[in-house]
Protein backbone atom coordinates (compact mmCIF):
# COMPACT_ATOMS: atom_id res chain seq x y z
CA UNK A 1 0.00 0.00 0.00
CA UNK A 2 1.74 3.67 -0.99
CA UNK A 3 1.51 6.12 1.66
CA UNK A 4 0.17 8.96 -1.01
CA UNK A 5 -0.13 12.69 0.00
CA UNK A 6 -1.83 14.59 3.20
CA UNK A 7 -5.02 14.04 3.90
CA UNK A 8 -7.29 16.72 6.08
CA UNK A 9 -8.14 15.52 9.59
CA UNK A 10 -10.54 17.27 12.53
CA UNK A 11 -10.10 16.89 15.87
CA UNK A 12 -12.79 15.27 16.87
CA UNK A 13 -11.70 14.58 21.06
CA UNK A 14 -9.25 15.63 23.30
CA UNK A 15 -9.10 13.90 26.68
CA UNK A 16 -6.27 14.66 29.43
CA UNK A 17 -4.88 11.05 29.88
CA UNK A 18 -1.85 11.94 32.77
CA UNK A 19 -0.43 15.19 33.75
CA UNK A 20 1.52 15.72 30.61
CA UNK A 21 -0.49 13.38 27.73
CA UNK A 22 -3.39 13.72 25.83
CA UNK A 23 -5.20 11.37 23.47
CA UNK A 24 -6.54 12.92 20.78
CA UNK A 25 -9.49 11.08 18.69
CA UNK A 26 -8.47 12.51 14.64
CA UNK A 27 -11.40 12.10 11.71
CA UNK A 28 -9.55 11.60 8.79
CA UNK A 29 -11.90 11.08 5.62
CA UNK A 30 -10.76 8.79 3.13
CA UNK A 31 -7.99 7.03 5.83
CA UNK A 32 -7.59 3.68 4.45
CA UNK A 33 -6.96 2.17 7.59
CA UNK A 34 -3.85 1.14 9.67
CA UNK A 35 -2.69 -2.31 11.85
CA UNK A 36 -1.61 -2.35 15.19
CA UNK A 37 1.63 -0.35 15.82
CA UNK A 38 1.84 2.19 13.07
CA UNK A 39 2.66 5.51 13.08
CA UNK A 40 1.42 8.94 11.27
CA UNK A 41 3.44 12.00 9.98
CA UNK A 42 1.28 14.93 12.01
CA UNK A 43 1.65 18.20 10.02
CA UNK A 44 0.45 21.51 11.47
CA UNK A 45 0.38 25.02 9.38
CA UNK A 46 0.33 28.18 10.98
CA UNK A 47 -1.49 31.60 9.91
CA UNK A 48 1.32 32.64 7.96
CA UNK A 49 1.91 29.31 6.32
CA UNK A 50 5.01 27.95 9.06
CA UNK A 51 4.98 24.44 9.24
CA UNK A 52 5.99 21.51 11.34
CA UNK A 53 5.86 17.97 11.15
CA UNK A 54 6.02 15.23 13.67
CA UNK A 55 5.71 11.06 13.87
CA UNK A 56 2.95 9.88 16.69
CA UNK A 57 2.04 6.12 17.25
CA UNK A 58 -1.26 5.14 16.49
CA UNK A 59 -3.13 3.90 19.66
CA UNK A 60 -5.91 2.50 17.22
CA UNK A 61 -6.19 0.16 14.56
CA UNK A 62 -8.10 -1.15 12.01
CA UNK A 63 -11.05 0.12 9.65
CA UNK A 64 -12.13 3.20 11.13
CA UNK A 65 -11.81 6.76 9.76
CA UNK A 66 -11.00 7.77 13.30
CA UNK A 67 -7.39 6.91 14.67
CA UNK A 68 -6.48 7.94 18.21
CA UNK A 69 -3.01 9.35 19.01
CA UNK A 70 -1.98 9.75 22.59
CA UNK A 71 0.32 12.57 22.86
CA UNK A 72 3.30 13.03 25.93
CA UNK A 73 4.42 16.70 26.09
CA UNK A 74 8.10 17.03 25.59
CA UNK A 75 8.57 20.91 27.59
CA UNK A 76 11.20 22.36 24.83
CA UNK A 77 8.98 20.88 22.17
CA UNK A 78 6.85 22.87 19.56
CA UNK A 79 4.52 20.58 18.35
CA UNK A 80 3.77 18.07 21.52
CA UNK A 81 2.96 21.12 23.37
CA UNK A 82 0.32 22.66 21.19
CA UNK A 83 -1.31 19.45 20.60
CA UNK A 84 -1.41 18.78 24.47
CA UNK A 85 -2.65 21.68 25.40
CA UNK A 86 -4.11 23.78 22.38
CA UNK A 87 -6.30 21.73 19.85
CA UNK A 88 -9.19 21.48 20.79
CA UNK A 89 -11.95 19.06 19.25
CA UNK A 90 -12.78 21.44 15.53
CA UNK A 91 -9.65 22.31 14.73
CA UNK A 92 -7.88 20.68 11.93
CA UNK A 93 -4.61 19.41 10.89
CA UNK A 94 -3.19 16.98 8.40
CA UNK A 95 -2.19 13.40 8.71
CA UNK A 96 0.26 11.07 6.48
CA UNK A 97 -0.03 7.22 6.55
CA UNK A 98 0.19 4.71 8.10
CA UNK A 99 3.27 4.45 8.02
CA UNK A 100 6.10 1.92 9.25
CA UNK A 101 5.66 -2.01 8.25
CA UNK A 102 7.46 -3.94 10.94
CA UNK A 103 6.72 -2.77 14.63
CA UNK A 104 3.29 -4.22 13.50
CA UNK A 105 0.92 -7.30 15.13
CA UNK A 106 -1.43 -8.71 12.53
CA UNK A 107 -3.75 -11.56 13.96
CA UNK A 108 -3.18 -15.14 12.62
CA UNK A 109 0.76 -15.55 14.71
CA UNK A 110 1.02 -18.77 16.69
CA UNK A 111 3.74 -17.36 18.84
CA UNK A 112 2.89 -15.90 22.11
CA UNK A 113 3.27 -12.19 22.41
CA UNK A 114 5.21 -10.17 24.85
CA UNK A 115 4.91 -6.61 24.70
CA UNK A 116 6.94 -3.91 27.08
CA UNK A 117 6.64 -0.71 27.27
CA UNK A 118 8.06 2.40 29.33
CA UNK A 119 5.94 5.61 29.72
CA UNK A 120 4.32 6.54 26.48
CA UNK A 121 5.85 3.96 24.32
CA UNK A 122 2.60 2.07 25.16
CA UNK A 123 0.73 3.92 22.46
CA UNK A 124 1.43 1.53 19.78
CA UNK A 125 1.27 -1.54 22.23
CA UNK A 126 -2.40 -0.42 23.06
CA UNK A 127 -2.74 -0.88 19.50
CA UNK A 128 -1.94 -4.48 19.91
CA UNK A 129 -3.72 -4.98 23.26
CA UNK A 130 -7.13 -4.02 21.44
CA UNK A 131 -6.48 -5.99 18.26
CA UNK A 132 -5.36 -8.85 19.73
CA UNK A 133 -8.39 -8.95 22.61
CA UNK A 134 -10.95 -8.49 19.22
CA UNK A 135 -9.93 -11.53 17.36
CA UNK A 136 -10.05 -13.43 21.20
CA UNK A 137 -5.99 -13.80 21.33
CA UNK A 138 -5.64 -11.67 24.33
CA UNK A 139 -4.54 -14.49 26.20
CA UNK A 140 -1.66 -15.19 24.04
CA UNK A 141 -0.26 -11.30 25.05
CA UNK A 142 1.07 -10.11 28.46
CA UNK A 143 1.80 -6.70 28.89
CA UNK A 144 4.68 -5.09 30.90
CA UNK A 145 4.14 -1.42 31.45
CA UNK A 146 7.11 0.84 32.92
CA UNK A 147 5.60 3.90 34.47
CA UNK A 148 7.66 6.52 36.54
CA UNK A 149 4.24 6.94 38.97
CA UNK A 150 0.66 5.80 38.71
CA UNK A 151 -0.67 9.19 37.49
CA UNK A 152 1.78 8.86 34.28
CA UNK A 153 0.20 5.82 32.93
CA UNK A 154 -1.30 6.52 29.87
CA UNK A 155 -4.46 4.25 29.57
CA UNK A 156 -4.59 3.16 32.88
CA UNK A 157 -7.66 2.23 33.48
CA UNK A 158 -8.68 0.46 30.24
CA UNK A 159 -5.99 -1.56 30.74
CA UNK A 160 -7.51 -2.39 34.50
CA UNK A 161 -11.11 -3.06 33.27
CA UNK A 162 -9.58 -5.32 30.45
CA UNK A 163 -7.32 -7.44 32.81
CA UNK A 164 -10.40 -7.47 34.90
CA UNK A 165 -12.62 -9.15 32.32
CA UNK A 166 -9.77 -11.72 30.93
CA UNK A 167 -8.42 -9.61 28.75
CA UNK A 168 -4.65 -8.86 28.22
CA UNK A 169 -2.31 -9.59 31.68
CA UNK A 170 -0.53 -6.32 32.92
CA UNK A 171 2.47 -6.42 34.91
CA UNK A 172 3.02 -2.89 35.83
CA UNK A 173 6.13 -1.59 36.97
CA UNK A 174 7.01 1.70 38.77
CA UNK A 175 10.10 3.55 38.55
CA UNK A 176 9.63 6.19 41.01
CA UNK A 177 6.83 6.42 43.18
CA UNK A 178 4.00 2.99 43.80
CA UNK A 179 0.43 2.67 44.53
CA UNK A 180 0.15 2.43 48.26
CA UNK A 181 0.22 -1.00 49.86
CA UNK A 182 2.54 -1.61 46.60
CA UNK A 183 4.24 -5.01 46.98
CA UNK A 184 7.10 -4.92 44.57
CA UNK A 185 10.18 -2.93 43.97
CA UNK A 186 10.06 0.32 43.10
CA UNK A 187 12.70 1.13 40.49
CA UNK A 188 13.90 0.08 37.00
CA UNK A 189 12.82 -2.31 35.39
CA UNK A 190 15.72 -5.21 35.33
CA UNK A 191 16.31 -8.58 34.49
CA UNK A 192 14.87 -10.43 37.62
CA UNK A 193 11.27 -8.11 36.80
CA UNK A 194 11.19 -9.31 33.32
CA UNK A 195 12.37 -13.00 33.91
CA UNK A 196 9.10 -12.61 36.28
CA UNK A 197 6.59 -11.21 34.48
CA UNK A 198 7.47 -11.82 30.27
CA UNK A 199 6.95 -15.15 28.39
CA UNK A 200 9.77 -17.58 29.01
CA UNK A 201 12.08 -17.50 26.14
CA UNK A 202 11.44 -21.41 25.42
CA UNK A 203 7.95 -20.35 24.01
CA UNK A 204 9.43 -18.88 21.76
CA UNK A 205 7.63 -15.57 21.84
CA UNK A 206 7.91 -12.40 19.41
CA UNK A 207 8.52 -9.59 21.67
CA UNK A 208 7.45 -5.57 21.34
CA UNK A 209 9.30 -3.11 23.25
CA UNK A 210 8.50 0.39 22.74
CA UNK A 211 9.77 3.50 24.70
CA UNK A 212 12.20 5.98 25.25
CA UNK A 213 15.94 5.32 23.96
CA UNK A 214 17.34 4.16 27.43
CA UNK A 215 15.03 2.73 27.96
CA UNK A 216 14.84 0.15 24.74
CA UNK A 217 18.21 -0.20 25.03
CA UNK A 218 18.28 -1.42 28.48
CA UNK A 219 15.15 -3.92 28.07
CA UNK A 220 16.31 -4.97 24.53
CA UNK A 221 19.90 -6.32 25.94
CA UNK A 222 18.18 -7.71 29.28
CA UNK A 223 15.83 -9.61 27.04
CA UNK A 224 19.04 -11.09 25.06
CA UNK A 225 20.74 -11.69 27.76
CA UNK A 226 17.92 -13.49 29.08
CA UNK A 227 18.21 -15.78 25.88
CA UNK A 228 15.44 -14.29 24.00
CA UNK A 229 16.87 -14.32 19.93
CA UNK A 230 17.69 -10.81 19.04
CA UNK A 231 15.57 -11.45 15.59
CA UNK A 232 12.21 -11.97 17.76
CA UNK A 233 12.56 -8.36 19.33
CA UNK A 234 11.62 -5.58 17.62
CA UNK A 235 11.44 -2.32 18.35
CA UNK A 236 10.61 1.19 18.62
CA UNK A 237 12.40 3.83 20.21
CA UNK A 238 11.63 7.78 20.53
CA UNK A 239 13.79 10.52 22.00
CA UNK A 240 16.03 13.59 21.04
CA UNK A 241 13.89 16.60 20.23
CA UNK B 1 -2.80 24.66 1.48
CA UNK B 2 -6.46 25.23 3.02
CA UNK B 3 -5.77 23.29 6.27
CA UNK B 4 -4.52 25.50 9.32
CA UNK B 5 -4.22 24.73 12.38
CA UNK B 6 -5.68 27.38 14.68
CA UNK B 7 -3.49 29.25 17.02
CA UNK B 8 -0.32 26.87 16.35
CA UNK B 9 3.09 28.51 15.52
CA UNK B 10 3.95 30.37 18.85
CA UNK B 11 7.14 27.78 19.86
CA UNK B 12 8.46 27.79 16.29
CA UNK B 13 11.69 26.80 15.72
CA UNK B 14 14.07 28.74 13.79
CA UNK B 15 14.39 27.35 10.20
CA UNK B 16 17.52 26.98 8.79
CA UNK B 17 18.92 26.67 5.12
CA UNK B 18 20.47 23.37 5.75
CA UNK B 19 17.56 22.19 6.88
CA UNK B 20 15.68 19.43 4.40
CA UNK B 21 12.11 20.14 4.13
CA UNK B 22 9.72 18.64 6.61
CA UNK B 23 12.73 18.21 8.64
CA UNK B 24 13.59 20.07 12.34
CA UNK B 25 16.94 20.64 14.14
CA UNK B 26 18.14 18.52 17.10
CA UNK B 27 21.15 18.59 18.89
CA UNK B 28 20.68 15.15 20.20
CA UNK B 29 21.44 12.38 18.57
CA UNK B 30 18.17 9.49 18.55
CA UNK B 31 18.61 6.44 17.88
CA UNK B 32 16.29 4.37 15.32
CA UNK B 33 17.05 0.95 15.42
CA UNK B 34 14.36 -2.17 14.47
CA UNK B 35 15.91 -4.63 17.28
CA UNK B 36 18.67 -5.02 20.20
CA UNK B 37 21.97 -3.47 19.44
CA UNK B 38 24.63 -6.13 18.61
CA UNK B 39 28.03 -6.18 20.64
CA UNK B 40 30.51 -6.62 17.89
CA UNK B 41 33.98 -6.80 19.07
CA UNK B 42 37.06 -5.22 16.87
CA UNK B 43 38.68 -8.75 16.75
CA UNK B 44 36.29 -10.56 15.12
CA UNK B 45 34.91 -7.67 13.45
CA UNK B 46 35.30 -8.14 9.19
CA UNK B 47 34.25 -5.60 6.27
CA UNK B 48 33.58 -7.18 2.72
CA UNK B 49 32.92 -6.35 -0.35
CA UNK B 50 31.32 -9.03 -3.21
CA UNK B 51 30.68 -8.51 -6.55
CA UNK B 52 28.11 -9.61 -8.93
CA UNK B 53 30.56 -12.11 -10.08
CA UNK B 54 31.71 -13.50 -7.24
CA UNK B 55 35.07 -11.99 -6.74
CA UNK B 56 35.19 -10.86 -3.00
CA UNK B 57 37.69 -8.50 -1.26
CA UNK B 58 37.97 -8.54 2.62
CA UNK B 59 39.88 -6.59 5.85
CA UNK B 60 39.97 -7.64 9.12
CA UNK B 61 39.77 -4.29 11.73
CA UNK B 62 43.68 -4.05 11.48
CA UNK B 63 43.88 -3.98 8.01
CA UNK B 64 41.07 -1.84 7.41
CA UNK B 65 42.53 0.88 9.73
CA UNK B 66 45.66 0.53 7.73
CA UNK B 67 43.36 2.25 4.28
CA UNK B 68 43.83 5.67 4.00
CA UNK B 69 41.27 7.44 6.62
CA UNK B 70 39.52 11.03 5.86
CA UNK B 71 38.00 13.05 8.39
CA UNK B 72 34.02 13.70 7.32
CA UNK B 73 32.18 17.21 8.63
CA UNK B 74 28.73 16.25 7.27
CA UNK B 75 25.02 17.39 8.34
CA UNK B 76 22.77 14.43 8.72
CA UNK B 77 18.83 13.90 8.04
CA UNK B 78 16.85 11.06 9.48
CA UNK B 79 13.39 10.14 7.89
CA UNK B 80 11.59 10.82 11.05
CA UNK B 81 12.35 14.12 10.66
CA UNK B 82 15.40 15.17 12.64
CA UNK B 83 18.38 16.63 11.29
CA UNK B 84 21.82 17.27 13.14
CA UNK B 85 23.96 19.65 11.30
CA UNK B 86 27.95 20.20 11.26
CA UNK B 87 28.84 16.74 12.42
CA UNK B 88 32.34 14.76 12.55
CA UNK B 89 33.47 11.34 11.23
CA UNK B 90 36.67 9.49 10.42
CA UNK B 91 36.31 6.68 8.29
CA UNK B 92 37.76 5.16 4.91
CA UNK B 93 35.55 6.28 1.77
CA UNK B 94 34.00 3.44 -0.21
CA UNK B 95 36.01 4.83 -3.18
CA UNK B 96 38.74 3.09 -1.88
CA UNK B 97 37.04 0.03 -0.80
CA UNK B 98 35.51 -0.54 -4.43
CA UNK B 99 39.12 -0.06 -5.75
CA UNK B 100 39.63 -3.40 -4.33
CA UNK B 101 37.57 -4.83 -6.97
CA UNK B 102 36.19 -5.01 -10.71
CA UNK B 103 32.76 -4.39 -11.35
CA UNK B 104 30.05 -3.54 -13.52
CA UNK B 105 27.64 -3.91 -11.00
CA UNK B 106 25.39 -0.53 -10.66
CA UNK B 107 23.55 -1.04 -6.93
CA UNK B 108 24.57 -2.47 -3.57
CA UNK B 109 22.99 -4.27 -0.84
CA UNK B 110 24.63 -3.24 2.60
CA UNK B 111 24.74 -5.90 5.11
CA UNK B 112 24.59 -5.55 8.93
CA UNK B 113 25.57 -7.74 12.19
CA UNK B 114 22.13 -8.71 13.24
CA UNK B 115 21.17 -8.84 9.76
CA UNK B 116 19.91 -5.55 8.64
CA UNK B 117 20.23 -4.75 5.16
CA UNK B 118 19.93 -1.79 2.84
CA UNK B 119 19.92 -0.74 -0.71
CA UNK B 120 21.98 2.16 -2.47
CA UNK B 121 22.97 2.56 -6.02
CA UNK B 122 26.72 2.72 -6.75
CA UNK B 123 26.66 5.78 -7.87
CA UNK B 124 25.67 7.35 -4.38
CA UNK B 125 28.61 5.70 -2.89
CA UNK B 126 30.92 6.73 -5.22
CA UNK B 127 32.68 10.47 -5.86
CA UNK B 128 33.43 11.09 -2.31
CA UNK B 129 29.91 11.02 -1.14
CA UNK B 130 29.88 7.81 1.29
CA UNK B 131 32.10 6.15 4.53
CA UNK B 132 32.57 2.90 6.39
CA UNK B 133 32.77 5.44 9.65
CA UNK B 134 34.36 4.57 13.18
CA UNK B 135 34.70 7.45 14.83
CA UNK B 136 32.30 10.19 15.36
CA UNK B 137 32.99 13.23 16.84
CA UNK B 138 36.47 12.17 18.09
CA UNK B 139 35.51 9.18 20.19
CA UNK B 140 34.71 5.45 18.79
CA UNK B 141 31.45 5.26 17.80
CA UNK B 142 29.39 3.72 20.02
CA UNK B 143 27.27 0.52 19.76
CA UNK B 144 23.68 2.22 19.89
CA UNK B 145 24.72 4.29 16.65
CA UNK B 146 26.63 1.52 14.94
CA UNK B 147 29.61 1.02 16.58
CA UNK B 148 32.49 -0.67 15.53
CA UNK B 149 31.63 0.92 12.28
CA UNK B 150 29.05 2.06 10.33
CA UNK B 151 28.19 2.93 6.36
CA UNK B 152 27.79 6.69 6.43
CA UNK B 153 25.60 8.11 2.96
CA UNK B 154 24.81 11.81 4.81
CA UNK B 155 23.25 12.77 1.39
CA UNK B 156 20.32 10.51 1.89
CA UNK B 157 17.81 9.80 4.56
CA UNK B 158 19.68 8.54 7.90
CA UNK B 159 18.69 4.80 7.40
CA UNK B 160 20.58 4.15 4.43
CA UNK B 161 23.95 4.65 6.32
CA UNK B 162 23.51 1.10 7.73
CA UNK B 163 24.73 0.75 11.28
CA UNK B 164 27.26 -2.38 12.42
CA UNK B 165 28.23 -2.86 8.76
CA UNK B 166 29.83 -5.90 7.82
CA UNK B 167 29.98 -5.58 3.64
CA UNK B 168 28.28 -4.35 0.66
CA UNK B 169 27.20 -6.94 -1.68
CA UNK B 170 27.15 -5.46 -5.73
CA UNK B 171 24.51 -6.27 -7.53
CA UNK B 172 23.48 -5.27 -10.98
CA UNK B 173 19.43 -4.63 -10.18
CA UNK B 174 17.83 -2.64 -7.44
CA UNK B 175 16.57 -4.43 -4.64
CA UNK B 176 14.84 -3.39 -1.41
CA UNK B 177 16.63 -3.48 1.61
CA UNK B 178 14.78 -4.48 5.58
CA UNK B 179 13.22 -1.33 5.35
CA UNK B 180 12.67 -0.66 1.42
CA UNK B 181 10.26 -4.02 2.23
CA UNK B 182 8.92 -2.34 5.44
CA UNK B 183 7.34 1.21 3.76
CA UNK B 184 10.65 3.33 3.28
CA UNK B 185 11.86 4.36 -0.48
CA UNK B 186 14.45 3.00 -2.10
CA UNK B 187 16.39 5.94 -2.51
CA UNK B 188 15.67 8.08 0.41
CA UNK B 189 16.80 11.76 -0.96
CA UNK B 190 15.79 14.31 1.54
CA UNK B 191 15.46 17.22 -0.25
CA UNK B 192 12.89 15.77 -2.65
CA UNK B 193 11.50 14.21 0.35
CA UNK B 194 11.28 10.52 -0.75
CA UNK B 195 10.60 8.80 2.70
CA UNK B 196 8.13 6.11 1.68
CA UNK B 197 6.25 4.39 -1.06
Amino acid sequence: MTVGGWRPGRVVEAVAATPSARILRVQVPGWPGNDAGQHVDIRLTAEDGYQAVRSYSIGSYGTSETIELAVDEIPEGEVSPYLVEDVQPGDELEVKGPLGGYFVWRPGGEAPVQLIAGGSGIVPLMAMVRAATDVGAAGSVRLLYSVRTPRDAIYRDELARRGDDGGVAVTWRYTREAPAGWADRVGRLDEAAIRSAAWDPGREPIVYVCGPTGFVEHVADALVALGHPPARIRTERFGGA
Amino acid sequence: MAVVSRGFGARRRESDPRLPPGQYLTDDFPVLSAGPTPRIEQDEWRFAVRTEGGQTASWTWDEFMALPIEDVHTDIHCVTRWSKLETSWRGVSVDTLLDSVDTDAEYAMAHSYGGYTTNVPLEDLRGGKAWVAFEFEGEPLDPEHGGPARLLVPHLYFWKSAKWVRGLTLMPDDEPGFWEQNGYNMHGDPWTEERYW
